[in-house]
């Protein structure tokens, strides 16, 4: 049969399908060219201040007036928050996947479970003011050296904020372990609770590490709850109970100042940027990776 | 149900009485009674479907895993006499006296020795000494301990299937366990794999009691003493291995051994 080329409808048909596919390269295109902004920007920054010194310097004042650059003590006010985050947000999240995936009745994990996701859609603002308004009041009465603004306030926050992610995932996780796993550790007289901790989480270690990482790599990434109420101060600590700053919310302190572009200082987001993109980055491949993994257990 | 056994002069296990269970509303197993021979094997056999499955779960309280099933009816075991459906018996204490191993090898996750060892951790035993001389027994009882004793700290996904499921039968052994179910144990393994089971299971008679559920008649025909024939619920016939074999008195068994329906 003879093609008819110039049909209406092959022109119509040809057109929809090159916007369907316009529009599944265009976040590819835009994600790529926000790389591309990113690591030409930096490498500005580079050919004025050594790579060396920006890796290992622990004092970071790039808007003095005798300016330093040393990433460090973003590094580590990232870091602070993200340990104080993990710290909650992984044994609670756990726990709250094995009680809905083994102990809670059909019923209740069926209504908790979307309830538990909805929490996902709380603005971070919210949970940013909370943090600043409520929880460091509270534990200022506990703490009587803790700073208004500190580290450990917006991380339990930031931790209670990915509770609902890590804990959705891992009790995905955990419902994917073959029934017949569960029947051999019940057959040989154990509990709920062994089962769930002996044979159950080493069987789904792959998806609970995702679970993990990825909870992780949001916490490296939280941008505005640690700008309100962590206290924008560079400081190379690991005492939570200081103010600091991540290296996110400086991101978020420079672009909300007036810089020109082209100066040393505006350059420096691009240069925390790019640091903050590569760790994340490479907590979401390693997660990704580990998710990829769960089938392959059985 | 017609019964032709020599069962009167033997020790028995267990025995059901009057046993119903019920799925939500359906009606599974249908007022079974039945005796089980102490250090024998008993084959259950029937058509898909008819519940030899079913009742075999009764034994370690594998249904309680499961909401809305129930059981009516009692199973005895002796010497003490415990109803093991009865409401108020723990299910943990049942199955911690009475093993299972499944249709499909199902390994935990663990190296073989940690496989073996399961059972003694959660019953709380300690001291590595107890827990080596266990593990080592129990992989001498499932024919497997020459096979792994220079690996015993690999991984145990890394064995044959055959080896997995000898693993398991050595799991269930570390626990000395006065009755040992086996839900068609051999269905996923190739036949030099399932001949060297059937060695083992008519080795482990001499130490503990043996309740199978089987698809494969000369499989029962083999190893078992005594056979259980079940349609759709009910009990057609129960009698010595050989009997049921050689002379069925119902006609169901009869067309059903002779491969005319199931």
């Amino acid at each position: 049969m003879k093609k008819k080329i110039f049909s209406k409808r092959y022109i119509i048909e040809t057109m929809i399908e090159g916007s369907l596919m316009l529009s599944a390269v265009f976040s590819i295109f835009i994600t790529l060219g926000i790389i591309f902004v990113l690591c030409y920007e930096s490498l500005e920054f580079f050919k004025e201040i050594p790579i060396k010194d920006f890796l290992t310097g622990t004092v970071w004042t790039p808007l003095f007036a005798n300016p330093q650059f040393g990433i460090l003590p973003l590094v580590a006010g990232t870091l602070l928050t993200t340990a104080v985050a993990v710290s909650v947000a992984l044994p609670i999240g756990l726990i709250t996947a094995i009680y809905l995936s083994e102990y809670a009745p059909h019923k209740f994990r069926e209504t908790v479970k979307p309830i538990l996701e909805l929490l996902e859609a709380v603005p971070t603002v919210v949970y940013g003011y909370f943090a600043l308004l409520f929880l460091t009041p509270l534990l200022q009465k506990v703490f009587e050296n803790l700073s208004g603004f500190n580290a450990l306030s917006p991380g339990l926050i930031m931790g209670i904020m990915i509770v609902p992610y890590v804990g959705s995932v891992s009790e995905d996780a955990l419902k994917a372990v073959p029934m017949h796993i569960r029947e051999g550790s019940y057959a040989m007289g154990a509990t709920k609770l062994q089962t769930a901790f002996k044979v159950l989480i080493p069987s789904a270690f792959s998806g609970i590490a995702a679970a993990f990482i990825m909870g992780i790599s949001r916490a490296i990434g939280e941008t505005m709850i640690v700008a309100i109420a962590a206290g924008m101060m560079p400081n190379f600590t690991a005492n939570p109970m200081e103010p600091i700053q991540t290296l996110t919310s400086y991101i978020v302190q420079v672009s909300l100042g007036d810089l020109p572009h082209g100066t040393i200082e505006y350059k420096t987001i691009f240069a925390a940027g790019i640091v903050l993109f590569i760790m994340t980055l490479s907590f979401n491949i390693i997660g990704f990776w580990l998710k990829k993994r769960i089938r392959e257990a059985y | 149900m017609s019964t032709k056994t020599k069962q009167f002069n033997e020790i028995i296990k267990a025995e059901a009485k009057n046993l119903n269970f019920y799925y939500g509303d359906f009606h599974a197993l249908k007022g079974l009674d039945f005796k089980v021979s102490e250090k024998k094997v008993t084959a259950l056999i029937g058509p898909s479907g008819c519940g030899k499955t079913t009742f075999l779960r009764c034994f370690n309280r594998m249904h309680d895993l499961y909401p809305n099933n129930r059981y009516e009816g009692e199973i005895l075991m002796y010497p003490d006499e415990i109803n093991i459906v009865g409401d108020n018996i723990d299910p943990i204490e049942v199955r911690m006296r009475i093993s299972m191993v499944f249709q499909k090898p199902n390994p935990f996750p663990k190296t073989i020795y940690e496989n073996v060892a399961y059972g003694l951790r959660v019953r709380g035993i300690r001291g590595k000494d107890i827990i080596d001389e266990r593990v080592e027994k129990s992989l001498r009882g499932a024919a497997l301990w020459d096979e792994v004793k220079d690996r015993l700290h690999e991984h145990a996904f890394n064995m044959s299937g055959g080896q997995q499921q000898r693993l398991c039968i050595a799991r269930a052994l570390a626990t000395d366990p006065e009755i040992l179910l086996f839900d068609e144990p051999t269905s996923a393994l190739d036949p030099i794999a399932t001949s060297k089971v059937e060695e083992l299971i008519v080795e482990l008679k001499k130490v503990l009691t043996i309740l199978i559920v089987t698809h494969n008649m000369q499989q029962a025909a083999r190893i078992s003493d005594y056979t259980a024939f079940m349609y759709v619920g009910e009990l057609v016939e129960f009698g010595d291995t050989d009997t049921i074999f050689t002379a069925p008195t119902q006609k169901l068994t009869e067309e059903y051994i002779t491969g005319r329906f199931g």
